[in-house]
């Protein structure tokens, strides 16, 4: 930003005038709007504390490691649906991010120029897809292929292998977490790519040269020089997708199965929270179901509000190196 | 002398090793892109295929959702989510487009503005299902009823960050001597803002209401507990308002079969507004450059 006067200062001889109280009326008005933005995340925590004040009396911190869901005798506990965001999340990175990685690899070293754009543009309308059209392919169509190719080929290549053999266990339903992962990691891609494509170019074209200089490939060039330098950068917009993923709820509502129950196997139905709250919110009746589903949300609220943050602070880092570099 | 091999002699195996390691990794990103292409492709022509014959007949945009094996179509839901969106988008654009304003044209690096901004930033990708429950918390708990204000409302809250960070970037792309003209003639700051920057970045903000209004289009999640969902003609925001999204959700849950097309149907036109709206939005912002 060049140097610039504050211009509220160089028209001090308008105050007093009938200028200089629009002026002030103008500013205190952005403020007051800017207060509200600055205010709606604590409200937001505030009120879904306020909400959830019933089971977090009862339970306390037990409520993050019981299993037991239970509407009828009340006896409530996030441990499942807290695992299933956790496993379905996990999934999700585990594919998003090398995938990402190499669609943002493509479009900032390989891509012929006149086809960035286009390629770019069609990566980024995955985001634009809304998550209800995903969940309704997923269950659809996806499921039902998942269920009769995919699934019992997996569950006959892992399950003789010890400890993996687990986790690719139980009859091939379609729907369960591993399903909601991968479609998961399809929605987070566009996220993780747009950030590891606009931190790919902050990488200055005079280091990338001398690499190539001294011979080396693209992908030395990439895993060497580019990626070193925008590490920060790279860890920032995978922390975006998971913060994306964790919140996902339409998407792995219709397809993780809805179950309360904590199965070792990816195949097995499961939870999310979000997909907990979607589904049951409208049907709790008593005030205790009610508050243990609100704390599911303060919990969620929580971990992605965390999770978004450190991924703010690792791009602010980037930025701020960039700034002091050039 | 000749046992020295060349350090990029196609003959010195390090040489080679490198080349075809590279090779390898190149056509894996490729692969990639494919497959993220692939499934854009796949959902997006599933969608067609399965939603596009809803989409052609009149009575999907005329009849109101019918009763499981009844014939029907969207018109409660399309009207109600038009309704739904315009007021998200009338009440959370100027709370964007001002909040926006002081960041660029006030705030700028004060402790104030920087914080605004970071905290922004976490609340454009907060998950939206919170969004809603803060809603239900706030007002559909208070006044005691679902009702279409607390949707547009919760569609408000999702408007206001894209709004929020669209308006101080392009507001910070302006040129400052263009504001100092506008100073230089004895332009109050106000006149300044409104006249001069917002003139200036007046595309670039219409792209962020643009794409803040796809996104909310598609919006499921707070919806739920806001507006419900409503089964008859209502365009009275003081009661649950139908929305194409949770009929879709509805619809597709169901066992029936001709819920499920009109399900199909109703995605399809969401996914081509959308769709729409981004590729406007993206056009506009280029046509600028």
């Amino acid at each position: 930003m060049s140097a610039v006067l504050p211009i509220s200062e160089s028209v001090e001889p308008a105050k007093g005038t009938s200028a200089g109280w629009l002026d002030a009326a103008f500013e205190q008005l952005t403020r007051f709007f800017a207060l509200l933005v600055f205010s709606l995340l604590a409200a937001i925590l505030i009120s879904l504390v306020i909400g959830s004040q019933l089971t977090l009396d009862k339970y306390g911190f037990r409520f993050m490691w019981t299993a037991e869901w239970d509407p009828v005798q009340e006896n409530f506990g996030a441990l499942v649906p807290i695992y299933g965001t956790l496993v379905t999340s996990f999934i999700a990175m585990l594919i998003g991010v090398p995938v990402s990685f190499g669609i943002a690899l493509f479009l900032t070293e390989l891509s012929p120029a006149w086809l960035k754009r286009p390629l770019g543009t069609a990566i980024e309308l995955l985001a634009a897809i809304p998550s209800i059209i995903y969940g309704m392919w997923g269950l659809f169509v996806f499921a039902p292929i998942f269920q009769i190719y995919i699934q019992p080929a997996l569950v006959d290549a892992f399950s003789p292998v010890p400890g993996l053999g687990a986790l690719f266990k139980g009859p091939p339903l379609g729907i369960g977490m591993m399903t909601a992962g991968l479609i998961l990691s399809i929605m987070v891609i566009p996220f993780i790519t747009a950030v590891m494509r606009d931190v790919f170019e902050l990488v200055p074209p005079l280091l990338k040269e001398s690499a190539y200089g001294l011979g080396a490939t693209t992908w030395e060039v990439v895993w060497r020089v580019v990626l070193p330098y925008t590490k920060v950068g790279v860890i920032g917009g995978v922390m975006l997708g998971l913060g994306r993923a964790l919140g996902e709820t339409m998407a792995v509502t219709f397809v993780i199965g809805n179950a309360h129950q904590l199965a070792a196997s990816l195949m097995a139905p499961g939870n999310s929270i979000a997909s907990a709250l979607a589904n049951e919110f409208t049907e709790a009746v008593s005030d205790v179901y009610f508050s243990a589903l609100i704390e599911l949300g303060l919990l969620l609220f929580l971990i992605t509000t965390i999770v978004l943050a450190l991924s703010k602070l690792l791009l602010m880092r980037l930025a701020r190196h960039e700034g002091a570099a050039t | 002398m000749n046992t020295i091999v060349s350090a990029i002699s196609p003959t010195n195996p390090v040489y080679r090793a490198r080349k075809l390691q590279n090779k390898v990794l190149l056509v894996i990103s490729c692969l990639a892109l494919a497959f993220g292409l692939f499934w854009l492709a796949w959902i997006l022509g599933t969608l067609f295929y399965e939603g596009g014959g809803a989409l052609m007949r009149a009575s999907f945009y005329l009849q109101m959702t019918p009763p499981p094996g009844a014939d029907g179509g969207l018109a409660n839901a399309i009207v109600g989510s038009a309704l739904l969106i315009v007021m998200g988008t009338l009440v959370g654009t100027p709370v964007g487009i001002l909040a926006g304003t002081y960041l660029a044209e006030y705030g700028k690096t004060s402790w104030l503005a920087f914080s605004t901004r970071f905290l922004n930033d976490v609340l454009l990708s907060a998950p939206s299902i919170v969004i809603g429950l803060f809603v239900y918390s706030v007002y559909v708990a208070q006044v005691k009823h679902f009702s279409g204000w607390a949707g547009a409302f919760a569609l408000s809250l999702i408007v206001i960050p894209v709004v929020v960070r669209t308006t101080d970037d392009m507001l910070k792309l302006v040129p400052n001597s263009l504001r100092e003209a506008a100073v230089a003639l004895g332009c109050p700051t106000w006149k300044m803002i409104l006249l001069v920057t917002y003139r200036a970045a007046r595309t670039g903000i219409l792209t962020g209401i643009l794409l803040a209004v796809a996104r909310i289009s598609g919006e499921t999640a707070p919806l739920l507990f806001t507006a419900l969902n409503n089964q008859f003609w209502s365009t009275d925001l003081n009661r649950p308002m139908s929305n194409l999204p949770t009929v879709i959700f509805q619809f597709a849950m169901s066992p029936y079969e001709d819920w499920h097309r009109l399900a199909w149907g109703g995605a399809a036109l969401i996914t081509l507004a959308v769709l729409a709206l981004n590729i406007i939005a993206r056009m506009l912002f280029h046509k600028k450059d």
